[in-house]
């Protein structure tokens, strides 16, 4: 289905844009927003670009650059940082050999910390794309990783 | 029919998924079906039991005895002793049995003694996949009750008289809020259900919604006819995947059972409801921001007044309500307001979910009567500290509530009394930190959060974050004066009283509770020493005003 079509079914639902913004992004294989993207939807919904601009780039689930394939997102909040968030970033950036808000050079993985992912019953935890990582220790790290590669 | 002589009860929820517990499921189908065992035993996908911290869990009736941390090695063996030969596999019980057949019954157990079900009553019980167990339980008779017998200024009465108050953090009276908006003019009314749950610690919207989807669209139809909506909103976290899953089908089902629709149940009564998906921004959790989002927009709150009663979504009158709160209604209908006001303290009705998380044995979802100690709460039902170490401090409330210390553990847990200490109920978060800790370590996690989430709109919100984290971070790293500390108190007091919404006025919190708790601790930092060793002090300047 072209991008137009998948988005035009959510012009008159309530927080359509936003999900016409998740759908472009997924459909994007960057896992990303382009200006073109930005500028289809103000189309179809009849907006001004800037408006659409102006939502895509309030909500941290959307980025307005090219990301990897992967999206990892390592909550940083205060219940995960009890029991050693620090530790599991720092092992990833060592593992990746990539910063935070970086992409790893063969475009597999880009790394985030977030806030509170709502999944503290099995802190610390992360994301890496819709998929919930939980109880992480560094020594559990590779063989996630391992996973997606 | 089938005799059924077992009932093994599997949480399903995303917990104890991430655990393994489908694969859990699986394999004791596969045994049951080998031991040829399947005819006379029935497992049945739960929602959450609660022990999350040591799922997966599971519940074989009718003894009621509770395995955790079952991993598929353990399978057989409670297929072979439990469910052939009637002995319990000890090794995995939670409750404590003297002798052979002397079971403390679940409901006894220290983890559940002190607890009293209301919003989680079917969690853990029936299958949140299926409004015929939902129904079976008694779901959905509140509704044809109150559209058969009472007005909706009568639904309204009786919340109002059962004393609920909000249960998503500001704690306004649930009443009435929808009497306000049931009186505001226009007929063209929403009522969203606010599944956002963005605050640090709090997993207990999830878990309800995982475990007992039924329970908030009743809630939410018996809301949407006190208030006069036809249209109703859910919105709920972008990354909820399990819990938008059980919304929608729990919507789909609801619609054809005609509980959901036109002229529900013949009534003159309409109601339907639809998702929303949010896309991670914790002010969104913020009623106004919320409904800027819906709308499509950045998710920025909205001066108040007009409050959403009035001016709501597209501008017409709207009710947001937390989804424990909502989860609240059918009971209170069915049961009446007075029995909700015996439960909990004078002032504070009914029940609160908490989720308890950090340095505690039992991490999870728990349901208390308002009024529990803290002490009760972490050190009986959450199993106190691990690791034999010691208690430092007690977050309630999530981030954006206070820090309280050991002399607080007496305190009660309700509107009242958290807020005499500084602190606040708030989302039913509770984060719990042993004396390995650093309170100016945590003070400033607290504050990155706010920093981050600030959505930059107004003034003292967005740079008073920031300023807040860069004093704090000054702090720890011991190159900070004490005029610093009065800094904060200053710059603290402002952000209390001048930013448009919630978000800025309670960032100032953990920090002004944390540093009249544990002042000697913050003023060692000062003097270049971090007493529990977590702050990187190199490069300390030495303060002689300290
Ligand atoms: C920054 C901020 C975040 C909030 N997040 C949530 C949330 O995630 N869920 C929620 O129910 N209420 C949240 N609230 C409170 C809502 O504004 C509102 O008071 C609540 O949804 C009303 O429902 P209740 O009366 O049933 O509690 C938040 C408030 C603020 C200021
Ligand atoms: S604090 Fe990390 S998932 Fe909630």
């Amino acid at each position: 289905m072209g991008k137009r079509e998948a988005i035009a079914a959510f012009v008159d639902q309530p927080g359509g844009l936003i999900k016409a913004l998740h759908r472009l992004q997924d459909q994007s294989g960057h896992n990303f927003l382009s200006p073109q993207d930005i500028e289809l939807a103000a189309e179809v919904f009849d907006l001004p670009t800037a408006s659409v601009w102006g939502t895509a780039t309030f909500y941290s689930l959307f980025s307005m650059t090219p990301r990897g394939r992967h999206v990892i997102r390592v909550c940083e909040s205060a219940p995960c940082h009890v029991v050693g968030s620090l530790n599991i970033l720092s092992e990833l950036e060592k593992h990746l050999g990539v910063q935070v808000g970086e992409t790893t050079k063969d475009g597999c993985f880009t790394l985030e910390v977030a806030s509170c992912l709502g999944v503290c019953g099995v802190a610390p935890a992360m994301m890496i794309d819709e998929n919930i990582h939980g109880n992480l220790t560094p020594q559990s790290l590779a063989k996630i990783l391992a996973g997606y590669a | 029919m089938r005799f059924i002589r077992s009932h093994i009860l599997i949480c399903s929820g995303s917990n104890c998924q991430l655990r393994g517990s489908l694969s859990i499921m699986h394999a004791l189908e596969a045994e049951l079906i080998k031991k040829g065992l399947y005819q006379e035993i029935r497992i049945v996908e739960t929602g959450c039991l609660g022990l999350c911290e040591k799922g997966p869990g599971m519940v074989v009736y009718p003894e009621g005895v509770m395995y955790t941390r079952v991993t598929l090695a353990d399978i057989p063996e409670i297929v072979e002793e439990h469910l052939l030969k009637g002995r319990f596999v000890r090794r995995l019980m939670t409750q404590p049995a003297d002798g052979e057949d002397k079971l403390t019954p679940l409901n006894m157990s220290p983890f559940f003694i002190k607890q009293k079900r209301v919003v989680l009553k079917n969690c853990g019980l029936i299958n949140p996949e299926s409004i015929e167990e939902y129904i079976a339980a008694g779901g959905y008779q509140s509704l044809a009750m109150a559209l058969d017998q009472y007005s909706p200024d009568q639904v309204i009465q009786i919340v109002k008289d059962s004393n609920l108050r909000g249960r998503g953090g500001a704690g306004f009276p649930t009443g009435r809020k929808w009497d306000f908006t049931r009186r505001a003019e226009g007929t063209e009314k929403y009522l969203i259900c606010n599944a956002d749950e963005g605050e640090p610690g709090t997993f207990k919207d999830r878990l309800i919604i995982e475990g007992d989807p039924h329970l908030v669209l009743e809630g939410m139809s018996l809301a949407a006819y006190a208030i006069g909506a036809d249209k109703g909103i859910i919105y709920v976290r972008g990354e909820y995947d399990l819990s938008i899953k059980r919304l929608e089908q729990a919507i789909r089902q609801a619609r054809e059972s005609g509980l959901l629709g036109r002229n529900i149940l013949g009534s003159e009564f309409s109601f339907d409801i639809d998702v929303c998906l949010g896309a991670g921004a914790y002010v969104c959790g913020e009623e106004t921001a919320l409904i800027e989002s819906i709308e499509g927009k950045r998710g920025e709150p909205r001066l108040k007044p007009p409050y959403p009663a009035q001016a709501g979504l597209w501008g017409k009158p709207t009710s947001v309500n937390n989804v424990e709160t909502l989860a609240n209604i059918p009971s209170i209908i069915e049961h009446g307001a007075e029995w909700f006001r015996s439960i909990g303290t004078a002032t504070s009705s009914g029940t609160k979910v908490f989720t308890l998380t950090g340095n505690v044995v039992n991490a999870g979802l728990i349901e208390v009567p308002m009024g529990i100690t803290l002490r009760e709460v972490i050190m009986e039902i959450g199993g106190g500290i691990p690791g034999g170490r010691q208690f430092k401090m007690a977050q309630t409330g999530g981030t954006s509530g206070g820090c309280l210390a050991e002399e607080h553990l007496d305190v009660p847990m309700d509107y009242e009394s958290l807020s005499q200490y500084g602190s606040s109920l708030g989302s039913g978060a509770l984060l719990i930190m042993d004396d390995s800790h650093c309170i100016v370590d945590l003070t400033k996690c607290f504050l990155r959060f706010f920093v981050h989430e600030s959505c930059g709109q107004c003034t003292p919100c967005r740079e008073g974050t920031a300023q807040l984290y860069n004093i704090v971070d000054k702090i720890s790293k011991g190159r900070a004066a004490g005029s610093d500390i009065d800094l904060i108190e200053k710059l603290s007091r402002t952000m209390q009283i001048s930013p448009l919404c919630a978000l800025g006025q309670t960032a100032p919190i953990p920090v002004l509770s944390a540093f009249q708790y544990f002042g000697p601790e913050v003023r060692a930092h000062l003097r270049g020493t971090c007493p529990a060793g977590i702050c990187n002090m190199k490069g300390a300047l030495a303060n002689a005003d300290s």
